[in-house]
Formats: structure tokens, sequence, C-alpha cells
């Protein structure tokens, strides 16, 4: 297992070094010099527009520049916001609970029902309920969710009312945040009513940014059922008398679980491209809307260090899933 | 014992061979999902309605009546019975708007897979062919684009690129063909060990022609079915890139730039936002079914004997 952690662990650095390169050379690939970028609006004088060059340090070699840029990354230097001047990695952790947060929610629900969606269409396939979850889960798939996301919106929220619109939590409530999880922090606070209040505004982003991995998960159970379930292994099962909840709920999905993990795993990236759209959608304040913000007003140092740490959280929760599946599957980790 | 090869039976192969015998067992497998047959329909009533947009549509797309600013569907109280689907916040016909649309969606799920299946295809073929370094290196290259969240990244490129429909369909190809590359190089590399390919190299064919004449067409079932899910992957894509202003840019009716300020009008006209995307969905779900399709057809797995 060490050595399987190790390999893994090493085959990172050069992913993480190509990763670095893209963003170090963003900022360099757009035209014009990069101090009248991060200038914006603001007019510069000759003499100060030379002495910012050699400030940053643009007037040196680029490889010069890209291993100060390395040096600076591996101490968590990233820049400063042109918008806030707060330091782009400190905005970064300050917002991004607010997306595990939301990411979290979504994923556990698309686990919830996608898993005995999936799992129930096996057992009755080819019946009008196979079809009927098959085909809504192919809608799920194929859907434009920031049209969803609207879609809901009108219904449950204007014209029904049921939940609110935007925000994590009603504006009556403050506290301090402790954990970064509103559903937390709202119980740790003792408000009454808090804690109802960011769950009804989770609700909606949860379903939204829900979707894709709920028809995916569905879709990767039920076939992965089918396959499980006519191997010799579950006949046996079947054929000792064992009443069926048991022999699909323990033999069978057991192992048809495995190969749904790494579904589950690879809905990382979809999961935080749809957190861009669902956040937007509900202003909810995470990483996801602060990136779309940032490219908007041509905040470069956040986009650049915003691109950074995304793909980076990307690479390790994929390493995280690949250890994982390595330690349920014997045969993953004693292959090369 | 000397004339086993009078009493031998002839057995003739009555299975017919050729490419129209071959077409007609895939239609065979093809059509025995409904729904692939289904979205196959819609989508060429989708091609047919692009391409007839100027006979079909009612009115031109920027056309704008000043006496009809968000009137409802010819269903609703207050519509106005020229405007079928109603109208938007500058009196413009959604119905014209949205066949126009279709132009644009299909348009750019023609370029964003030509473009992300040529580069990644060549790539692919390069690096399961020669191995060694160079495919190390790629697939490294590879990895890294697969770890950015594709619209993240679509999304720099096209901030870098400035926001235009060209950019973001040149933005959307480029995080797609990774996915293409990953297929052909292992597909390749299980073909490059089979016998056909030793007959070949043997018989003295050169590289260029063993790479696409003689290994590709056997590596084409995935790359098809990955095809169609990366045309509806860059249709979602590219509405998503418009819904956020980074795609095509006003007045242009494409479907995700029509919704780009429709979170205005959730609270008093619905149909401005529901009907740009019934659209996407519909012409997105039509290809996913005919992907489904595609797959269960061209996989012999799948097949039943």
């Amino acid at each position: 297992m060490l050595r399987f952690l190790f390999y893994r662990i090493l085959l990172l650095v050069p992913t993480f070094i190509g990763i670095s390169i893209v963003s170090f050379g963003f900022i360099r690939m757009l035209p014009g010099d990069p101090v009248l970028l991060m200038a914006g609006e603001r007019s510069l004088t000759p003499e100060r527009h030379a002495e910012l060059l050699k400030q940053f340090g643009f007037d040196r070699p680029i490889w010069e520049q890209y291993f100060s840029y390395l040096w600076n990354l591996l101490q968590g230097d990233l820049g400063v916001s042109l918008k806030t001047k707060i330091p782009v990695t400190q905005e970064f952790f300050t917002l991004f609970p607010a997306t595990i947060e939301l990411s979290l929610v979504a994923v556990l629900f698309a686990i919830v029902f996608g898993i005995p969606a999936g799992v129930l269409a096996a057992v009755r396939r080819g019946t009008v309920f196979d079809h009927a979850v098959m085909g809504t889960a192919l809608v799920g798939f194929s859907m434009p969710i920031f049209w969803w996301g609207l879609l809901l919106i009108i219904l449950f929220s204007v014209t029904l009312g049921l939940t609110p619109v935007s925000g994590r939590i009603g504006l009556v409530y403050f506290f301090q945040p402790v954990t970064g999880f509103m559903l937390i922090d709202s119980l740790l606070s003792g408000q009454a009513g808090a804690f109802k209040s960011a769950f009804r505004h989770l609700i909606l982003p949860t379903v939204v940014l829900g979707t894709i991995p709920l028809a995916v998960i569905a879709r990767q159970t039920r076939s992965a059922m089918l396959e499980v379930l006519s191997d010799d292994y579950v006949r046996t099962a079947r054929a000792k008398g064992l009443p069926t909840v048991r022999v699909v709920g323990v033999h069978a999905l057991r192992n048809a679980l495995i190969p749904v993990i790494t579904t589950i795993g690879l809905q990382v990236g979809t999961l935080l491209a749809g957190a861009i759209l669902t956040e937007t959608i509900f202003s909810w304040p995470g990483v996801g809307k602060w990136m779309i913000d940032a490219i908007s007003r041509r905040d470069y140092p956040s986009v650049q260090g915003g691109l950074l740490l995304i793909a980076g959280v990307v690479m390790v929760v994929n390493l995280i899933v690949d250890l994982l599946y390595g330690l349920a599957d014997p045969r993953i980790r004693h292959r090369k | 014992m000397t004339d086993i090869a009078a009493k031998t039976v002839t057995v003739t192969d009555t299975r017919k061979t050729g490419r129209l015998a071959l077409l007609s067992e895939f239609w065979a497998y093809f059509s025995e999902n409904k729904g692939a047959v289904a979205g196959l329909v819609v989508f060429v009533f989708v091609i047919l309605i692009a391409i007839f947009a100027d006979v079909v549509a009612p009115f031109q797309p920027q056309e704008q009546y000043r006496d009809a600013f968000l009137k409802p569907p010819f269903w609703q109280e207050g519509a106005d019975p020229r405007f079928i689907l109603g109208t938007d916040a500058v009196g413009r016909d959604i119905l014209s708007r949205l066949i126009y649309g279709s132009r644009y969606s299909l348009f750019i799920g023609v370029i964003v897979v030509t473009i992300s299946l040529l580069l990644g295809v060549t790539i692919g073929l390069l690096t399961g062919f020669f191995r060694g370094a160079f495919d190390a290196a790629v697939m490294r290259v590879m990895d890294v684009f697969l770890s950015f969240p594709s619209l993240l990244l679509a999304l720099v490129l096209v901030a870098l690129l400035g926001p235009s429909l060209t950019n973001a369909m040149i933005a959307i190809a480029l995080i797609q063909q990774p996915h293409y590359v990953r297929l052909t190089r292992a597909a390749v590399m299980a073909e490059m060990g089979k016998d056909y390919v030793a007959a070949a190299k043997v018989s003295g064919v050169g590289k260029i022609r063993l790479m696409f004449v003689t290994i590709l067409p056997n590596c084409m079932g995935p790359l098809i079915v990955q095809a169609a899910l990366s045309f509806s992957g860059a249709i979602l894509d590219a509405a998503a890139l418009g819904f956020l202003g980074m795609g095509a840019q006003p007045p242009t009716p494409e479907w995700g730039t029509m919704l780009a300020d429709a979170r205005e009008y959730v609270t008093r006209a619905w149909w401005v936002v529901t009907m740009p995307g019934l659209a996407i969905l519909i012409t997105v779900l039509a290809i996913n079914l005919m992907g489904d399709g595609l797959r269960d057809a061209l996989d012999p797995r799948l097949r039943r004997s």
C-alpha cells in the first residue's frame, strides 16, 4: 500500500507543475503587458510603469519569473486581488467552505436518491419503473442546470413562495463563522430558526447541483447491478434460499458499488463546474461565483490564483478517490 | 479413407458482407432502441428547422415590435396572436429567435466535434503508435487539461481570447479533445498487438498508412459514441458560456445567450425564461438518446448473441 501511495503521489508532481505553468502562463498570454493589465482602469505615468515592471520582476527572464512564481506559490502567496486588496489565498479559503458545503450536500443528495433508484431499476429490469427511472435520468443528464435553477426558482420561490431565492441564510441571522459550514454554524449559534433558514436556503441549490450527478449515479448503479446480478455467486446465494433483499442489498450491491464509487469520484470536476453556474444563479457566496466575478471584472491575480487552487483541489480529491479505491480493491494497488 | 474430400459437405456462409449489409445490421440494432429512434427523429427535425429557418420563422430574429413588449404565449390571457410563444422585453418574437437559434447550436456542435475529433484522434494515434517518452509527456499534458473543471477552463480561455462565439467554440473544443486522445490511444494500443496489424507491417505498409488506414477504422466504435456525447456536451457548455455572458453576444439568438438576462424576468415573464431552456433540453436529450442507441449498436459486448 505504501508503494502504491508513493507512486500515486509521485505522479502528481508533473501534473502539478503543468497546472502551475498553465496558471503562470495565463496572465502572460494576455495581450498587453501585465502591469497595465493589473492597473486596470487607472492610468500610470511612464516612470511609475517602469518602476512597477521592476518591482514585480517582469523585466527578468521568463524562466526566472516562473521560478519566483513557483517559490511564492509553495509559500501560499498567490498575489493580491485587484478589487479588494486582500491576498487571493485568503479570499479563496474564506469562500471555499460555502462551495464545499453545497457540493457535499449535493453529492449526498445524488447518492441517497441515485443508488436506490439504480438498484431498483436493475432489479425490475424492463418494467415501467425501470423505463421511468432511466428516462428521468437521461433527462437529468441532458439538463442545462442554469435553466433548471431558474425554473425551480419560478416554481418554488416565486409561485409557491416556499424557498428563498438567494444567499445562504436569512438576513436576520448573524453570527461569526466557526466552521464555515452554515448548517453547523447555525446550530452552534443557538439562534432560534437559524438552522431552518440555512436549510431552506440550501434546498434549491442542492437539487440543481445534484441533478447531473444523480442521473449519472443512477445510470451507473443500474448497469453495474445488472452485470453483477447475472454472476454465479449471486445465483448461488439465491439458490441457498437467501431472501432477495439480502441477495440484492448485500451480496450484489457491495460489488456493484466499486464502479459507482469511481463514478462519484469522477464527478468532482463536474461538480465544481456546476458550482460556478449554481452559485451564480442563487447568489451563493462561494468560489464559483467569485471566479465569475473576477473574470468579468478582469481581476487577473484572482483568476490566476483561483484557477490554480481549484485545479489543485480537483487533483487532491482525485488522489483521495484513487487511494480509497486501492484500499478497497487490492487488484488496483498491485497493478503498476 | 482416401476420399474424405468427397464426403465433405460444403457449407456456404449466407451472411451478407459489404458496406450496405453492415449498415443494415447497424440499423437493425439501432432501431431496436425506441428511444434512440425517437431521438433521431427529433434531431432530424431540429436540423430541418435550422436549414429552413428563413421559411419557417414567422419573423426576423432581430426584429423589434414596439407595441408588443413581454407578450405571453398564445394560450394565456393578454397574448398577441401574432406571437405564438410570446415576445421578450424588447418585443422580439421568441419562436422566431428559437428557430434561428437552432442554427447556432447545431453549428457549435458540428464545429466543436470536428476540431476536437481531428485533434484528439491524431494525437491519440501518434501516442498509441509510438509510445515511449513522447506518449508519457503528452499524456501528462492531457492530465493537466483534465484536472481543470471543463467549464472553468473554457471560461478562462474565453476571458483570455475575449468573449465571442468563435472563442467559446475553440475553448470547448480544446477542453474536449483529451477525451478523444485517451479513447483513441487505448483503442490503438489494443489493436497494435493483433495479427492483422502484424501482417500489414510485414507486408511493408508505411507508418502513416498503418495508422490511418489499417488501425483507425477499427477504433471507430467508441469514437462515434464519444462524438455524440461531446456534440450534446458542446451545446450545453456553449449555452452555459452564453448564459454567463462569455459566449455568443447579444443580440445573437443563441439559446444560452437568450437566457443571459432571464433572471430579471423570473417574477413577471416565465416564458422568456422557459422557452430557450426547453429548446436546449429537447435538443440535447435527443442527441443523448441517439448516443445511447449508438453505444448499444456499436458495442458488440452489449449485443445479445
